[in-house]
């Protein structure tokens, strides 16, 4: 059973990213011809069909499909034609920093989100609570470009305690770690109010507090692993809208990552960098949502026995 | 803008006789809602009325006048309310405009997508079987890319253009439409009056245009107010990198984006424009936050 379940999700993973190569695929070939856009205007047709020969567009459409598709699986996107060295070896090169920021920001998050909403439900309509929610409303409607603005504008420009932007020292992370943090943190603290306010409400912990259990000892040992599962979810699902708000931050706070190698490839207009990014990130994403789902399937017993589910 | 759907999944469609019998007061609003429906309605105003209550014309530059204060500053000089750009252009006009802009697309974009995303659930839920899966694969991969990285590879491959922009804008988020529309319809179909209304021998067209469909409104508008402070966002900040809407038109974010480059010196250039959109999306959140708690009780 086990088995089975960790199979079908694993094959549905693979399944989104074959999709994604496809989709990338299509729309490259509906782009039009690549040597009416990379090569000059005034060059010779021989040339042309020369360079569609030697870039294998001369080819029947399934078969230039199977080269892309073997060759993505390599990690081969082609040259970045701004600087003439392989795609992946200038995204590689960046993928350390963005991930610095990203675990800085992942372990932010969960360090404030978690404690704040199991607060703001054992302490439900205190002051806690709103603030928590009203923290939550706060990251979920402000747009980091503008929170990272205003950061620049009191910590850089007014107080002058933090360098306005660059890479190097652990302050060049301060801002760029809690522009990323607030929506994120607002986001599992109002996820974790929610799937604690429904366990606290359950028989068990009736039983719980009956047997005598201290109200520490209830809310961490005996609710908060229940939990923990929606909780877990909604880690999975953030993990998209933080890699979008990546992209921006890391333009407003000019930290050389991945985002910012992407933005500057879409203005160049670099296919070859904007595939290779755009399939490193589907592989992201999906092997963090096939670890939520495992997890998912590790945390709670009656999933993996009940087999797969529609909606999530 | 997983965020906010994931938690009103699919709450389940009432019966209208339930929500008849609320009393009126269940609908009075706080006061802080309150004020988010008036900035909303405010902004409206603007963005409908903005080519009537601009002094300047918004593309009209004073290489004269660049960057000057707003009217709060001794600086400042008369006819500017909220001074210049680097262009000598009137920040107020550009204000003015780039509401309107960044307002329409959204709403554009929003309605896009609930017609694309509410068609498509429908005809899943009626038709199951493989179109069925087609679609929710559509969903979940959807829902498995960040759509910020979907959007800049398509500007990428395809170059920039306002269509394809707005394009882009409404199949932002359809996936959430189709996945709602689809439970609630699955739901209400075994429901009474839909049973009824199949036995009388409507056509589909019928069945959902005039009876499932208003049944299941209530959840759908709920999802359309926490998408559209979503689809501002996506706007802004696809405009913010430069990406999104291009000069001469202008946009919230663009703005910003332009401001930026002045924080030491003028930063109320994107301190300005970036009010408007926090305000919007904002209003927009708590107002949606209380239609849901409004139209489904067990969310409170």
């Amino acid at each position: 059973m086990n088995l089975r379940y960790a199979a079908i999700k694993l094959l549905r993973a693979m399944i989104t990213l074959w999709l994604v190569v496809t989709f990338v695929f299509v729309v490259l070939r509906l782009t039009g011809d690549p040597t009416q856009q990379l090569l000059p205007d005034d060059i010779g047709p021989e040339i042309r069909d020369y360079y569609r020969a030697a870039w294998g567009l001369d080819r029947p459409l399934w078969e230039q499909y199977l080269r892309y598709f073997e060759a993505a699986l390599r990690g081969d996107f082609g040259i970045s034609f701004r600087n003439s060295q392989p795609a992946i070896d200038l995204i590689w090169q960046r993928v350390p920093k963005t991930l610095e920021l990203g675990l800085a920001t992942f372990f932010c998050s969960l360090a404030l989100g978690i404690p704040l909403g199991v607060l703001a439900a054992v302490w439900r309509d205190s002051w806690v609570d709103r603030l928590t929610m009203s923290f939550a409303v706060f990251g979920f409607s402000m747009p980091n470009f503008f929170l990272g603005i205003l950061l620049i504008l009191l910590f850089a420009l007014n107080l002058r305690v933090l360098p306005s932007s660059g890479y190097g020292t652990w302050q060049h992370m301060v801002m760029p770690v809690f522009t990323l943090a607030t929506a994120f943190a607002g986001a599992i603290a109002r996820f974790t109010r929610s799937a604690m306010l429904e366990v606290l409400s359950r028989d068990y912990m009736r039983t719980a507090e009956a047997e005598g259990a201290s109200r520490f000892r209830q809310v961490w040992w005996h609710a908060f692993p229940n939990a923990a599962i929606p909780v877990v979810t909604i880690v999975g699902f953030s993990l998209g809208g933080m890699i979008g708000g990546a992209v921006v931050t890391e333009n407003v706070f000019a930290w050389p990552g991945v985002g910012r190698l992407l933005t500057s490839s879409v203005a160049d207009r670099d296919l070859s960098i904007v595939q290779g990014i755009v399939v490193l990130v589907a592989i992201t994403m999906v092997s963090a949502n096939l670890l939520v789902d495992l997890a998912y399937g590790w945390l709670d017993p009656r999933v993996r026995v009940g087999g797969q589910e529609r909606s999530r | 803008m997983s965020a906010e759907t994931a938690d009103n999944a699919a709450p389940a469609p009432k019966p209208a006789a339930a929500r008849a019998g609320r009393p009126v007061g269940a609908w009075r609003m706080p006061l802080l809602v309150r004020i988010a429906a008036a900035i909303l309605v405010l902004v409206s105003l603007v963005a409908l009325l903005a080519p009537l209550l601009t002094p300047y014309g918004y593309e009209e530059t004073d290489l004269l006048y660049r960057l000057k204060p707003p009217f709060w500053s001794s600086l400042s000089i008369e006819g500017h309310l909220l001074g210049t750009d680097k262009l000598g252009r009137d920040l107020l006009s550009r204000l003015l405009i780039a509401t309107q802009v960044s307002l329409a697309l959204a709403l554009l974009g929003t309605l896009i997508g609930a017609v694309l995303g509410t068609f498509l659930g429908i005809l899943a839920a009626h038709r199951g079987g493989w179109v069925d899966e087609v679609v929710m694969m559509l969903v979940d991969w959807q829902a498995a890319m960040p759509f910020l990285i979907i959007a800049l590879a398509v500007l990428a491959f395809l170059g920039n253009n306002f269509y394809l922009f707005l394009a882009l804008m409404g199949l932002a988020g359809w996936e959430t439409y189709a996945r709602l529309t689809r439970s609630l319809v699955l739901s209400a179909r075994e429901q009474g009056y839909a049973v009824a209304v199949r036995a009388l021998g409507a056509r589909p067209l019928r069945l959902y245009g005039r009876h499932i469909l208003p049944n299941v409104m209530g959840p759908l508008i709920v999802q359309l107010t926490l998408n559209f402070p979503q689809t501002i966002l996506l706007e802004t900040s696809l405009s913010f990198l430069g990406l999104g809407i291009q000069p001469p038109l202008t946009s919230l974010g663009q703005m910003l984006g332009d401001g930026r480059d002045y924080l030491l010196t003028a930063w109320w250039l994107a301190v300005l424009p970036g009010g408007v959109i926090f305000l919007t999306t904002l209003s927009m959140s708590l107002f949606g936050d209380w239609l849901r708690t409004r139209l489904d009780p067990t969310q409170r």
